[in-house]
């Protein structure tokens, strides 16, 4: 910031005089201003000081300082002459602070702060085009600085919320429009192609749009479920025979896709192929017990007769829990402990629940009177 | 006179403390579960009892086996013993209840043959006179203490 030195001096131009004033000195420039006419106000940078010297008060004069400068710059903004012969200006000291004003402005002149501190650019540089743009200086300034920013700021994201939100009405079409033509076809089944219909369906499933044609009814579903529970059938067939003719589903997803290798099934893919397997009259057939477990069995397989034996085993043993008895049966302990809750259900079995754990024993209270 | 009890096969068999999830199954092991308390309260000549007890009793706490019925399962049993005549429950929080290994109807029927026997129709009797009089001991069971009792007699068929 500008600092000032107060003064009471007057300038003297050679000749031209304009008395009396207030001197000012800033860290950048001397200022002089008419005491009468305050409107009257001219500037000199210190930057155009070459050097100073004092004249002392004699009889009849005033102290003087004579500051010689620079001749004018080109740019030098319009003063109270254009040109002059001299190339330096008297202060002239009426009153007092000569002494104490020569001693600042040499201060000034050696530690040259203006080349250090940026000045506030005037009015007449060009900034670009900022029409309106509030100029102030100041706490005031500061603030309405601030405000100005976090307005800005505001504008950015709203702006950029307003993309998101445009994509989401875009969206909402894109789903509308989807659906109204998977009702189409549903209704014109005939008119389309099947390659078409097929291909518009599996855009549709990738993204995440459910079918409508898909129902869990005999004959439904679509071609491509259809055709995958065809191949199903042919390549768990063998597997399931390995297994005793039954294979948890999981154990069946993990089995199909590491065979594929590359364009691998989604368990959504899976269920629903696995669906239509008794439909489609394959040798194999999905079966969801009480529990919830899902499982892929040969029709030819009959978990009732494997009850039968299963009981057979616990009665040799005495009691078994599914651990045990997975482990000497050879299956996995999720199937076997179907096993059991299947005899349960039919009433073979009944069950001991313990901290010891979860036992099964033949049902004693039906046999035995 | 008392007899050493016997406990039932079921009483060493450990599902037996399981409550089953087979309704088939369930019913047996219910039926089982109240013969035994009936028995078991008959030769202990135990009329009631409150639930706290009743957990920690050898009734429902097999030490030797280590099983122990759980006590909403025990709570299960209780029910199906009110439901049939043979329970009573004494206060609201169902805490303690009244076990009657023969219904009130069952032993106004016994009163009535007895008195009739023994020729003592339109005769006036105590209380005490039937619960510890010689004469009644030859019945094989003791009449049950006074408070039920009363109930015994109001269960009586008419005619006495």
């Amino acid at each position: 910031m500008e600092q000032a030195v107060p003064g009471n001096p007057s300038v003297n131009h050679t000749e031209i005089k304009f008395d009396p004033g207030t001197l000012l000195l800033s860290t950048h420039r001397l200022i002089w201003r008419d005491q009468k006419n305050h409107e009257c106000c001219m500037a000199i940078p210190l930057s155009q000081i070459v050097f100073i010297e004092e004249q002392a008060a004699g009889i009849g004069k005033s102290a003087k300082i004579v500051v010689h400068l620079h001749p004018a710059a080109s740019n030098k903004e319009p003063g109270p002459f254009q040109s002059s012969k001299n190339s330096y200006i008297k202060l002239s000291f009426k009153e007092h602070g000569q002494i104490e004003f020569y001693r600042r402005l040499s201060e000034e002149m050696t530690q040259r702060r203006w080349e250090n501190m940026p000045v506030p650019q005037s009015l007449q540089t060009n900034r670009g085009p900022q029409p309106g743009r509030i100029r102030a200086v100041g706490i005031v300034g500061i603030e309405r600085k601030l405000e100005e920013k976090r307005k800005e700021t505001d504008k950015n994201i709203s702006e950029a919320f307003e993309d998101l939100s445009k994509l989401m009405v875009k969206a909402k079409e894109m789903v509308e429009l989807s659906k109204c033509i998977a009702n189409k076809i549903k209704e014109k089944q005939g008119d389309i192609t099947e390659d078409e219909t097929i291909r518009f369906k599996s855009y549709l499933l990738s993204m995440g749009i459910a079918n409508p044609v898909t129902r869990e009814t005999y004959g439904s579903g679509t071609q491509y479920h259809m055709q995958l529970a065809k191949q199903l059938a042919g390549i768990l067939q063998a597997p399931l025979e390995e297994r005793g003719g039954i294979m948890s589903l999981t154990e069946v997803y993990c089995l199909v896709n590491r065979a594929r290798g590359m364009e691998l099934l989604s368990p959504e893919d899976l269920v629903n192929a696995c669906k239509m397997l008794e439909a489609l009259k394959l040798p194999l057939r999905l079966r969801v017990f009480d529990s919830g477990v899902m499982v892929i069995e040969l029709q030819s397989h009959k978990e009732e007769e494997m009850v039968a034996s299963a009981l057979e085993t616990v009665s040799e043993k005495g009691s078994l829990t599914s651990e045990e008895f997975a482990k000497l049966v050879g299956m996995s302990v999720l199937l076997a402990k179907e096993r059991l809750l299947l005899a349960e259900k039919m009433g073979h079995l009944c069950r001991d629940d313990s901290v010891e754990g979860l036992r099964f024993y033949p049902n004693l209270f039906m046999t035995q009177s | 006179m008392a007899m050493s009890f016997e406990w039932p096969w079921q009483y060493r068999f450990p599902p037996f403390f399981t409550l089953q999830p087979n309704v088939d199954t369930r019913q047996k092991q219910l039926a089982a579960w109240c013969s035994l308390v009936l028995s078991f309260c008959r030769l202990h000549k135990q009329s009631s009892m409150t639930v706290m007890e009743a957990q920690e009793s050898p009734l429902f706490n097999n030490v030797k086996l280590q099983r122990k019925l759980p006590v909403e399962s025990i709570q299960v049993v209780l029910e199906e013993l009110r439901k049939k005549g043979n329970l009573e429950w004494l206060d609201k929080n169902k805490s303690s209840f009244l076990i009657m290994w023969r219904r009130p109807e069952e032993w106004g029927k016994l009163i009535y043959q007895w008195v009739s026997k023994s020729g003592q129709n339109n005769s006036v009797f105590t209380l005490y006179e039937l619960t510890n009089g010689e004469d009644t001991e030859d019945e094989g069971n003791a009449f049950p203490s006074p408070p039920n009792f009363k109930k015994n007699f109001l269960a009586m068929p008419q005619g006495l």
